[in-house]
């Protein structure tokens, strides 16, 4: 799992990328944004070669919470080949960000 | 946050907690520290609404204020300290009839000898249509998490109590102007609000009025629709953003008719938190009670405890 930085970044390996990608759209200053971090961490290794997991700094990446119209977080998002597929906002319980992975 | 599982076969629990917010967590503490054995049950993470508390001034010893999230995790990781466990797992039923007392999660059926139900409460609904569609989009029940994405623009917090209250000051920092739409003409807010908020040039009450509406362009709030409900006017408010602050309402539904609830769904406790069901109790925001703070939360989770112990030992 990594934080991405830059939208070239995003671009290429979630908007270009193949496959399943979860990215959890952050704020180091949000509550439940904290509260869920260690289901992301664990999803991720759980995961691992199965789905891609990335975070995203809202206030490091305006643009690319910008792009997606993100206004609140933590916002989950899954991705499948490019396309964003399923979107979730606010704090949920591991099995029900597992879920929305299918 | 490390989930500790609870053996899942015959063992039977002292104590089983179901929600680690700070009821629950204190509770957990003063159990465990009382050489039970404890398990806290917990649909996301440990924190409740405390851990998406910017910070708290009123809470006793931290006269400089401390943040919410780290209040909370001081708070789990004391009751840890002490033994507590936590089962990341949501509770969906519970059987109070039987003993030990039964406690179903998604995972599994648990047994304990007595059960502290501190679930707390969540922010209340308006049940708009397009409400929840623009959750995320215009749409919070938390100016703390949302707030940063509206500022310099104009955004409408509902509510008139200290939830409203405060998020109408956290946001006049951020937002171009607050509008502050509230069914009465006062706010029911601590004293301490009132004057604070009126000297704060970019906040503007919209008294004894209702929003009816949400309005929505390509899939974002664009305004709410406010009706005066004095002279039954009607007239729309462009609001990129708004923070429903109207309440709160039991997480009490698990429960289906084990306990004994109130009209809203809060649970009928006595003083030490018992319920009329003897080794169960109730700790908190969830429970019928006049004041719903962290201080009085944990005050409760601390009598709870100290009944359950008396209750087992008997």
């Amino acid at each position: 799992m990594s934080v991405v930085l830059s939208s070239e970044e995003f671009n290429a390996k979630v908007l270009n990328g193949t496959g399943k990608v979860l990215i959890d759209f952050f704020a180091t200053w949000c509550g439940p944004c904290r509260m869920i971090a260690p289901f992301i961490e664990e999803i991720a290794e759980e995961k691992a070669g199965e789905v891609e997991v990335y975070k995203i700094d809202i206030d490091q990446s305006p643009d690319i919470a910008r792009q997606f119209g993100i206004r609140g977080v933590p916002t989950l998002m899954v991705f499948e080949d490019g396309k964003p597929v399923s979107q979730m906002v606010g704090a949920q319980p591991k099995a029900q960000i597992l879920q929305m992975l299918g | 946050m490390t989930n500790l599982q609870v053996d899942k076969d015959p063992r039977v629990i002292d104590v089983a907690i179901v929600g680690a917010g700070p009821a629950g967590m204190t509770a957990a503490m003063y159990a465990s520290r009382a050489g039970l054995e404890v398990a806290m049950f917990e649909r996301i993470a440990p924190g409740g609404q405390l851990a998406q508390t910017e910070h708290l001034e009123n809470y006793p010893g931290y006269a400089q204020s401390t943040s919410g999230f780290e209040l909370a995790m001081s708070m789990h990781e004391q009751a840890s300290i002490f033994g507590a466990k936590l089962v990341g797992e949501e509770v969906l039923s519970v059987d109070f009839s039987v003993e030990p007392k039964r406690i179903d999660t998604a995972f599994g059926e648990y047994r304990a000898r007595s059960v502290i139900v501190a679930t707390g409460a969540r922010p209340t609904r308006l049940g708009l249509p397009l409400e929840a569609e623009l959750q995320g989009r215009g749409v919070s029940y938390c100016a703390t998490c949302d707030g940063n994405f509206f500022r310099g623009v104009d955004v409408v917090v509902i509510g008139g109590g200290n939830t409203a209250a405060a998020d109408a000051l956290y946001l006049s920092r951020i937002c171009n102007k607050v509008y502050v739409v509230h069914r009465r003409d006062q706010l029911k807010a601590t004293a301490i609000y009132h004057k604070r908020l009126a000297d704060i040039e970019n906040i503007e009450f919209v008294w004894n009025s209702e929003v009816v509406k949400f309005l929505a362009e390509d899939g974002f709030l664009e305004a709410v629709r406010v009706r005066d409900k004095v002279s039954g006017e009607e007239r729309d408010i462009s609001c990129n953003a708004c923070f429903v602050a109207i309440g709160t309402t039991p997480n009490t539904e698990f429960l289906a008719g084990a306990l004994q609830l109130d009209q809203t769904g809060y649970i009928f406790a006595d003083e030490q938190g018992r319920t009329a069901i003897p080794g169960v109790y109730a700790a908190g925001d969830v429970r019928q009670k006049e004041l719903r703070q962290v201080v009085t939360a944990v005050a409760d989770g601390a009598n709870c405890a100290e009944a359950a112990a008396e209750y087992l030992h008997e």
